[in-house]
């Protein structure tokens, strides 16, 4: 398998978050990639959630333990507490029940490490002041196409945190690929936070 | 069901028979001196006896689950389409075994064999036996055969409840378990149907309190009606429906009580057939093992620390309109795996076979069965 060898690179921002030893969910698993890489270079027992049974088969070619099931139902299938982190990479901003989730991550597990395209992102502004709904490559859909019904800039996202009593223990904010530390929310594509209760 | 070019058929096969003279002790403390168990194989057992692959059967089910006893047979073994040659449970590098059941009527020692104390068929005074009686009967059945550890235990419904209690009972005798279409515990409302089924045979004045192989009669109707009402269970409404709706044999109202709708004329049909050779004190005992099965029992009630005790990795599914063993009742077990730290993968096919979808060949449910045991195969060297 050839992303236990090369790790996409938001994925393995996310990994580098990740605990040796510990206890991962992954929801919207996909093909298992991050925890495969997790399973083999931090010895990570982890359990993927995705709500295509395709993808269910894809994690069982990868040796992943996935569970098919609807993230928009919350995580019944999962008692308190029983994971370290708590992974939702790039799909919150698609979800309905977008603030449950977040809830769910939270009782289900220590910390949650969620990741969304920044609508604040410039070229996005740039296209709006032109006339149109942003299309990018963290954006590549079209508005009446789109499965992102929930956008979100950065302030908003830690608006929600705080509202819920939950705190930001770190944020990364990324351009392909690199880094941004100045004006984040402008210059930022790609948002990471690690979060937790309060 | 068709297959297509690459799949064959494990060909003609043969049973055999596994005598045992070590007395077995049941779960309600009845002692069975001696038994058999009738079972088949396909494929061959590899050198390190690391390949082999246990297929469970459910209420009806029996030893024969591949390929055909006679050229000419109408149907083959009723898991054919899942095991053989190049299928998901692939017997060019699995050696698959069927066994029938203790209790069964299938070949295996039963309440239709001879009760080897009175030169009589045992008929009311055979033992009620449980699902963890069948496991360690079958675990007598795996030493026979140089079977230290199973590749899988595989099941389907009933079948599945077995690949749980083996993951529990015999932790260090299986490297997966597959529980399909099963569920953790008899909810009050299948064991409600399971009654209704009971009492339609015990009432039957053919039945003769269970010793009507003396008398020479046979339970038939009781044995129908609890088929018939079995089948209902094990489909959908959405593929009943999509199957015979409201279609009339003769297109018009016959303003009587003979059949008249396309439903009625199926389940008189498979009730028939199934009256014709399947043993009534069999039945009975399959229900009852499906009642009393609940392994989290002897664990405070607890599923989660039940299924610590296994070390097996696990694959769970179910089917969406399934409602006899409904999604629900597998998530349960999803659960309790996750809780006691166990690997497992779970999913929900979606299917209009309702509960009999186990036995069809929904294509994410083939898919998902040959990606697992393709795994099973690459991790036992099989």
């Amino acid at each position: 398998m050839s992303s236990t060898l090369s790790l996409r690179e938001d994925l393995r921002l996310i990994a580098d978050w990740v605990a040796p030893d510990s206890r991962v969910l992954d929801l919207g698993c996909g093909d298992g990639a991050l925890l495969a890489w997790l399973a083999r270079h931090k010895s990570v027992r982890g359990y993927g959630v995705d709500l295509d049974v395709a993808n269910v088969v894809r994690c069982v070619e990868n040796g992943v333990n996935a569970v098919q099931g609807n993230l928009e139902t919350g995580l019944a299938e999962f008692n308190d507490l029983r994971f370290d982190h708590v992974v939702l990479s790039q799909t919150i901003q698609a979800m309905h029940n977008t603030e449950q989730i977040l809830l769910e991550m939270l009782r289900v597990g220590r910390e949650a490490i969620v990741t969304f395209p920044n609508f604040g992102f410039w070229e996005n502004r740039l296209q709006i002041l032109q006339g149109h709904m942003p299309v990018s490559e963290t954006i590549p859909y079209q508005w009446y196409n789109t499965p992102n019904i929930h956008w979100c800039m950065l302030g908003d996202f830690e608006a929600l945190c705080a509202k819920n009593g939950i705190s930001v223990l770190e944020r990364v904010v990324m351009n392909e690929g690199r880094r941004v530390h100045l004006f984040p929310n402008l210059r930022g594509s790609l948002a990471f936070y690690r979060v937790a209760r309060r | 069901m068709p297959m297509s070019d690459n799949q064959q058929s494990v060909g003609i096969v043969a049973a055999q028979t596994a005598v045992f003279d070590t007395p077995l002790t049941l779960a309600s403390g009845t002692v069975l001196s001696s038994y058999e168990l009738r079972y088949e194989t396909y494929g061959t057992l590899n050198a390190r006896a690391s390949n082999a692959i246990l297929i469970c059967h459910a209420l009806s089910g029996h030893h024969h689950v591949a390929g055909r006893y006679h050229a000419d047979d109408k149907a083959p073994g009723w898991w054919d389409n899942m095991v053989g040659p190049g299928k998901p449970i692939d017997t060019n590098r699995f050696f698959v075994v069927g066994v029938n059941n203790l209790g069964g009527c299938h070949g295996s020692t039963g309440p239709s064999s001879i009760n080897p104390d009175t030169g009589k068929p045992w008929g009311s005074a055979f033992p009620v036996v449980t699902v963890p009686d069948w496991v360690n009967a079958q675990a007598r059945l795996a030493e026979r055969l140089g079977i230290r550890r199973w590749a899988a235990v595989i099941g389907g419904s009933l079948g599945g409840m077995q690949a749980m209690q083996w993951s529990i009972d015999y932790p260090e005798r299986l490297a997966h378990a597959l529980v399909i279409a099963s569920a953790p515990k008899l909810s009050a409302q299948n064991i409600a149907f399971n009654d209704v089924a009971r009492q339609a045979i015990i009432t039957d004045p053919d039945f003769h309190g269970g010793d009507f192989y003396a008398v020479e009669a046979i339970p038939r109707r009781g044995l129908r009606l609890a088929r018939m009402l079995g089948h209902i269970t094990y489909l959908s409404d959405d593929g009943m429906g999509e199957k015979f709706g409201r279609m009339l044999r003769s297109g018009e109202y016959q303003f009587g009580y003979e059949v008249e709708f396309e439903i009625e004329s199926y389940l008189r049909y498979q009730g028939d057939k199934f009256s014709d050779y399947f043993d009534a004190n069999t039945y009975l005992l399959m229900t009852k093992a499906l009642d009393y099965f609940d392994p989290a029992r002897d664990f405070d009630d607890d599923l989660a620390v039940a299924l610590r005790q296994a070390s097996a990795r696990f694959m769970v599914a179910s089917f969406t309109s399934d409602w006899r063993f409904a999604p629900d009742r597998s998530q349960e077990i999803v659960k309790a795996l996750v809780e006691a730290d166990r690997d497992v993968v779970y999913a929900e096919i979606e299917s209009v076979h309702g509960h009999d979808a186990f036995l069809m060949t929904d294509q994410p449910y083939v898919d998902l069965m040959r990606a697992y045991l393709k795994r099973v195969a690459e991790e036992v060297g099989a």
